[in-house]
């Protein structure tokens, strides 16, 4: 198979997986095994996409041209590459452990939840594969709109209000600053194709530019940055599937994914760093990492305080974009695959203490290791690797992003990835401390369900293996930074 | 070309009308099948007739003029390429809105009375299309008033389920007198100081006149007259009741088509028979179109945004949406005045299809429109809620569908023009626009619905035309070159009428 078919087949598939299911609604066996076969096609479509762009093909999809010098189109970039590694690859797992999830929980609706979770996947990939930056903006919409249905999946008040703040927030800054700065390009350069080194150098008036990556920075609300922020903890109150795939990998990683794309291939970081357009942006993700741990550590509530530890995490990217050099635009790239493999851990364990002992705060789990062992080991494994300690996947992207930040002679900033860190220590490892240490409070009835311990176990070993073999990613990621 | 082509710019208005009188005099039940005919031909010689307009490229501009009297002395019809998106899209959804027209007309009109209905209903297209097609002043106002009494007799028809239709009727019979007068007052100007009545004649001949302050006073009556005809804040306010208290057919012809037409006559009165006047169309439109449509746009979605009722909800989305349109003729430029036109074609779509689906839904329940009337209809009427959610994403501009095309031309025109704070207040507006959607969308799906959750019988004629339109917002939201090129076209003929 030929990349330019590879694209095809890894967005169809997806698509298709969300028409079978309600075809097979009433036949629930065949209709939860659509999605784990789909995440398999659809990786093994983004992995020949990969092997292609790193054989030095840009893997394309024409499809009609919306105008002059705007094509609707798909066009793998290395970064994009790696972001369709990471989205379908991770899906794999989720679809197995949704299936677990959603039936031992006895959620209703699951006909519609599988249905909409395969189109929001369809739209990350199709993010991660956009030719330009209009058809990036129309599939953020779309991985918006998708997702709604899945954030208010329970219908109680509570979901109907988070799904409104979720609306508000993301549909109302990617309308309201996204747009008009996805035009502004369009209009100051006439193009909006994504080209290694940036194209607005020479197009913009630099005194402009802190403006225009200001309205990128707060119109990708996917990124969660302070204090458009919000709308992230609300969405916990979806099932886990939702809050694993979506909310620390497929969602946000496109918010993060489109900010460390326009830095990189519509800004360039040279330009960006020359104007010193993007300091402000420095200081407010430094802020926004720093007051979000602090938040995470007084949450009880588990899912809280993994979104909350989520928010400090992907300000970790934009910091990377912002510092606006090659190491740390690397770093940022990186802790992309790093994060994703370690939160979408943290959340499996999360719902897997949900759904077998329906516990769902940090207080309760006293005592509670010794009877979900491996759970428990894969929590820790993740937390190891976000707070970037070898030999974890993490501590590459961090020793990265500390590097960029030395290559900005910028030591506030190594200071607070350094804080960040011990705060990650403090309100990561306590659920694991009180699990393995603190003698049980009362006896709960722990269900048995492979469906959701397979899943996270097997990310945790991920976590493991992508810190002694992060090659594939760190190749890709080379070519992102190549002129 | 064919000889017989060249009667096409008079067929397509004259075949409704004559339908209009045959259906008058047939057998009610008669009346239905005489209207999809009637419509229907009209739509196929629209389509004939803007086919042949872009083959032949050399083809800017055809003329038909009635009894053989040449103009500038005989009644003109023409076509040119400012002409073709507007001429197809208002035939297309006259077509559309009257093939669901006999379902949705449900219980509100009695059977003996359908055939008289459907006469009325004709009339109305075909005025609205002599509206577009007229090359002649005067004949304009004939057609203003031919289509205005139809469509008023029409939205009174809505009496049989609520009286307060007659009064809605009536304020819109005597503001559409009154606009209709200030029009023909206009022409009576701009005619004692020319002499001819034939718009390209007074094209040619106002710019010679010596005493210039009599056209300018002509201009602004036939601009404000108009401006009534199109629901332009502040002359709008007879819209959402007229919307609201007609039969939802009647609603979903109207909103889809009858102030589209004025919409047009509007820009072609101040760019071709005025364009030859150095730069008062110009100021008009950016200081008087433009900050009126900025009225119009917060206004009307805020409006929405309150309204309890989904009827008359959309009936106030679509003031804001005719603003959008008028702000797209108001920047002036090439780029905004091709937005107003991708907007009238697009948003003919949106209301059409949003109309008719409201229209689908509401008959399930005993055609009340009401939020707690419909709660959770979305699921139990999928196929007509689904295409009623596609048509209303179209409208709050969402990408991949025809709304989100518009926006983006006209969003692109402001910036381009310099206007940065209006882009910021047509984003916001748009923004908000999410909130009544999605109201909407709350009370469909989201709701316990007020009767147990069975499966409702679905009507083939409301879900059929339904989704064609849907498929078209997102065909023409991915594929967007036909109606991007075509009112490309018409903004680059009329600006030859200035430059």
């Amino acid at each position: 198979m030929t990349a330019d078919n590879a694209i095809i087949l890894g967005l169809v598939v997806p698509l298709a997986v969300a028409v079978l299911t309600p075809v097979f609604g009433s036949r629930p066996d065949i209709r939860d095994i659509l999605g784990p076969l789909g995440g398999i096609v659809s990786f093994y479509a983004a992995m020949t996409i990969a092997l292609a762009v790193l054989n030095g093909e840009t893997p394309e999809w024409f499809i009609l041209s919306i105008s002059e010098g705007l094509n609707f189109s798909f066009k793998v970039t290395p970064l994009g590459a790696v972001f369709g590694l990471v989205a379908s690859g991770l899906w794999i797992m989720a679809a197995i452990y949704s299936v677990g999830y959603m039936r031992g929980n006895d959620e209703a609706n699951q006909t519609r939840f599988n249905a909409f979770y395969a189109i929001a996947v369809h739209a990350a990939l199709a993010i991660a594969w956009s030719g330009n930056l209009l058809m990036l903006f129309i599939f953020y919409e779309v991985l918006t709109f998708s997702t709604y249905p899945l954030v208010i999946h329970k219908q109680t008040k509570d979901a109907m209000w988070a799904g409104r703040l979720y609306m508000g927030i993301l549909v109302g800054t990617s309308l309201m600053l996204l747009l008009p700065a996805v035009i502004w390009v369009w209009i100051a350069t006439g193009s909006l194709d994504f080209v290694p080194g940036g194209i607005l150098a020479g197009k913009i008036d630099p005194g402009y530019v802190p403006w225009m990556l200001a309205l990128f920075a707060f119109g990708v609300g996917k990124s969660a940055l302070m204090p458009i922020h919000r709308w992230l903890p609300a969405a916990m109150v979806a099932p886990t599937p939702v809050s694993a795939l979506l909310h620390a990998v497929a969602v946000v990683k496109a918010g993060v994914f489109t900010m460390l794309m326009v830095v990189v291939y519509i800004f360039g970081y040279d330009f960006l760093s020359i104007t010193g357009g993007s300091v402000w942006l420095i200081w407010l993700a430094s802020f926004t990492i720093l007051a979000s741990s602090v938040i995470a550590i007084q949450k009880d509530d588990i899912k809280a305080r993994l979104a909350y530890s989520t928010i400090s995490q992907l300000s970790y990217i934009v910091l990377g974009a912002a510092l606006a050099n090659e190491l740390a635009a690397k770093g940022a790239a990186l802790h992309i695959v790093m994060h994703a493999s370690a939160k979408i851990t943290l959340f499996f364990c999360a719902g897997a203490i949900y759904v077998s002992a329906h516990l769902n705060k940090v207080s309760q789990l006293n005592g509670l290791g010794y009877r979900m062992p491996l759970i428990f080991i894969a929590f820790f494994l993740a937390s190891l690797s976000i707070i970037g300690i070898p030999p974890l996947g993490g501590s590459w992207s961090k020793f990265l992003l500390m590097a960029g930040a030395a290559d900005n002679a910028m030591i506030m900033v190594i200071i607070v990835l350094a804080v960040s860190s011990l705060m990650n220590v403090w309100y990561l490892l306590e659920p694991v401390i009180r699990g393995f240490y603190l003698p049980e409070k009362s006896p709960v009835h722990v269900e048995k369900l492979p469906l959701v311990v397979i899943p996270p176990v097997l990310t945790a070993i991920l976590c493991i293996v992508l810190f002694f073999a992060p090659w594939p990613f760190l190749s890709l990621i080379n070519m992102m930074v190549m002129p | 070309m064919i000889e017989w082509m060249l009667h096409l710019p008079g067929i397509i208005v004259v075949i409704p009308l004559v339908m209009a009188i045959i259906v008058a005099l047939l057998p009610s039940r008669l009346g239905w099948l005489g209207a999809v005919l009637g419509s229907g031909l009209s739509f196929w010689a629209a389509i004939v007739l803007v086919m042949h307009m872009l083959e032949a490229t050399a083809m800017t501009r055809i003329s038909y003029y009635l009894g053989g009297w040449p103009p500038p002395w005989g009644i003109e019809f023409a076509v040119d390429h400012a002409t073709t998106l507007v001429i197809v899209t208002i035939t297309a959804l006259g077509f559309l809105s009257t093939l669901s027209g006999n379902t949705l007309i449900f219980k509100d009109i009695h059977d003996e009375d359908k055939g008289r209905f459907f006469a009325a209903w004709l009339l109305t297209l075909g005025g609205l299309l002599g509206l577009v097609m007229t090359a002649d002043a005067f004949n304009l106002f004939v057609f203003f008033e031919i289509s205005s009494l139809a469509s008023v007799t029409l939205v009174a028809m809505g009496s049989g389920r609520d009286k307060r239709a007659l009064v809605a009727a009536f304020n819109y019979l005597v503001i559409g007198a009154i606009g209709a007068t200030f029009y023909v007052i206009g022409v009576g100007f701009c005619y004692a100081m020319t002499g001819t009545l034939n718009m390209v004649d007074m094209a040619a001949r106002l710019p010679d006149v010596a005493n210039p302050v009599p056209v300018y006073i002509g201009l602004a009556f036939m601009v404000s007259g108009v401006m009534v005809k199109a629901a332009v804040f502040p002359v709008h306010f007879w819209l959402p009741p007229s919307y609201g208290y007609a039969p939802m057919a009647v609603t979903s012809l109207l909103a889809a088509i009858a102030t589209k037409a004025s919409l047009y006559v509007l820009i072609r009165i101040l760019m071709t028979i005025f364009g030859g006047i150095a730069d008062i169309p110009l100021l008009i439109m950016q200081w008087v179109l433009m900050p009126l449509a900025l009225m119009a746009i917060l206004l009307g979605t805020i409006l929405a945004i309150y309204e309890k009722d989904a009827k008359f909800m959309l009936a106030h989305s679509s003031v804001a949406q005719i603003g959008y349109i008028v702000l797209g003729f108001g920047v002036a430029t090439m780029a905004g005045v091709q937005s107003g036109f991708i907007h009238i074609a697009n948003h003919a779509m949106i209301k059409g299809g949003m109309f008719i689906g409201l229209g689908g839904l509401a008959m399930a329940v005993a055609g009340k429109t009401d939020f707690s009337s419909l709660a959770g209809l979305g699921r139990r009427m999928p196929l007509t809620s689904s295409g009623f959610l596609i048509c209303g994403l179209s409208l709050i501009g969402v990408p991949l569908t025809a709304g989100f095309i518009s926006k983006f031309y006209l969003v692109s025109a402001i910036i381009s023009a310099g206007y940065w704070q209006i882009a910021a207040i047509v984003l916001l507006s748009s923004a908000l626009s999410v909130i009544y959607l999605w109201r909407l969308v709350e009370t469909l799906w989201f709701s316990p619905a007020n009767e147990s959750e069975t499966r409702l019988p679905e009507q083939p004629m409301i879900y059929l035309p339904l989704w064609v339109l849907a498929g078209a917002n997102i065909w023409l939201g991915i594929d967007a070159g036909l109606i991007t090129g075509l009112a490309k076209m018409a903004s680059i003929t009329l600006f030859g009428g200035i430059s």
